[in-house]
């Protein structure tokens, strides 16, 4: 017997028990069956690629700027980084005259880099240009998977468009 | 390795800076450049204390209607009770439950119960009063609100940012005016001529009247007040010149609940 002490005493060979799966077949074809299921969204998508988002310039209000002014009202990198951040200091400012990080001071009026000023309103700024929310807004969110909630309250039409109409 | 006098204080007083200012210290110190900058649109109307006459000797129900009328239009106030279509019809009772209001009329028992003032001319208390939030200055619906989402502004205007609420409805509860309506269902399908120039409200938040804030800071005045014909008159209370003073001097005027001590900034003129 080839027994073992430790600080508790001497104890006898632990059992002998085989090592072997049971069911091996079965067991293995299961879990190939279950990593093919779970990854068919993986071999589905293989080799495709999805295409990035090319947000459309092409509206109404944008082709009508002289090529002086076709222009954001900050640079475009900029707002691509940040135009959630300023969205959201708009509405600091409008509703709870806050000052705040991107933007400084108060009340409604966003006054631009190089001076020229705008109405701090998603609706009828932002949208008054880029009206195409389907192709500017939507194509880039859905391609983050990021889902803004603006759209619950906010209109897509701003005022002057509306009036234009 | 040895550090002489100057270059111990130098950081021992740089590292003090950090410490009780953090980056805004240095900031201080060299301002960086302001890129851009929201300002106050130059025309907007300011007050101290913003505050409403409701002149009940002049205002009529044709008048009191067309005032709620400017009012739910240029807001987007949705009208459950007179849908925009048949298919949209609700059950008169739901229907009166989900009712948004942001001002409306009701009888002098409910616009005064308690009796406010004892032994009031007959006329009065058939009269029909228009009713709106009162913007009260001590008002216990931002008492309650758990997100700040309703807060009182300088000017005394009750505000509400919609994007904090979180429909608990608290401020319902502790509002004794009844003036807040909750989004029981997506208000806009409910919305007879969407108005551009406003946002809607979602499912779930609650709602009252905002003194027109959006419009005050457009130098415009309240849309109810526009259309009264001078029924509602609307000002300064800090400003002695004010019509509103003007109109307290002049005339005896009552509030709503005022035993409650939530000090309501509507006057009534009976």
């Amino acid at each position: 017997m080839a027994d073992y002490k430790n600080e508790f005493g001497v104890f006898g060979d632990r059992p002998k028990v085989e090592k072997k799966l049971f069911d091996r077949n079965k067991v293995i074809a299961g879990l190939v069956i279950f990593i093919v299921l779970i990854t068919i969204p993986l071999w589905k998508n293989l080799g495709k690629t999805v295409a990035a988002p090319t947000p459309s310039l092409d509206t109404p209000v944008i082709n009508k700027l002289v090529a002086k002014d076709k222009k954001c009202i900050m640079p475009t990198e900029w707002m691509r980084a940040n135009h959630m951040q300023m969205l959201i200091d708009w509405r600091e400012n409008v509703v709870r005259d806050e000052e705040r990080k991107v933007t400084t001071s108060r009340g409604r009026e966003f006054v631009a880099p190089d001076g020229k000023k705008y109405l701090a309103s998603l609706t009828n700024t932002c949208m008054e240009c880029h009206s195409n929310k389907a192709q500017f807004c939507d194509q880039c969110h859905n391609y983050a998977s990021v889902v803004p909630n603006c759209w619950g309250c906010h209109q897509e039409t701003g005022k002057k468009l509306a009036e234009a109409k | 390795m040895g550090m002489d006098r100057r270059e111990f204080i130098r950081i021992a007083g740089l590292s003090t800076l950090l410490g009780l200012g953090g980056k805004g210290a240095f900031e201080l110190l060299a301002p960086g450049r302001v890129d851009a900058e929201i300002i106050p649109e130059k025309n907007a109307l300011q007050a101290k204390r913003w505050a409403m006459v409701v002149n009940q000797k002049k205002l009529d129900d044709a008048t009191a209607a067309k005032c709620i009328a400017a009012c739910h239009q240029v807001h987007n106030v949705p009208d459950y009770v007179n849908p925009p279509n048949e298919k949209l019809k609700l059950d008169p009772e739901v229907a009166h439950r989900y009712q948004i209001k942001w001002i409306w009329t009701d009888h002098f028992h409910n616009v005064f119960p308690g009796g406010v003032q004892a032994n009031l001319p007959e006329e009065v208390e058939h009269m029909n009063f228009l009713t709106l939030c009162n913007h009260c200055n001590n008002p216990p619906c931002v008492r309650v609100c758990p997100t700040k989402a309703t807060f009182q502004r300088e000017d005394g205007i009750v505000m509400m940012d919609m994007h904090r609420c979180i429909g608990c409805r608290f401020c319902m509860a502790g509002c004794p005016f009844g003036a807040r309506s909750f989004n029981w269902r997506d208000p806009r399908p409910y919305i007879k001529n969407l108005y551009p120039g406003y946002p809607t409200r979602e499912i779930g938040v609650v709602e009252k009247c905002l003194f027109c804030a959006e419009r005050l800071a457009q130098g415009m005045m309240p849309a109810c007040v526009e259309v009264s014909n001078g029924a509602l008159i609307f000002g300064d209370l800090y400003d002695e010149k004010s019509q509103v003073r003007e109109y307290l001097r002049k005339f005896f005027t009552i509030r709503r609940k005022p035993y409650l001590g939530t000090n309501p900034q509507v006057y009534y003129i009976v």
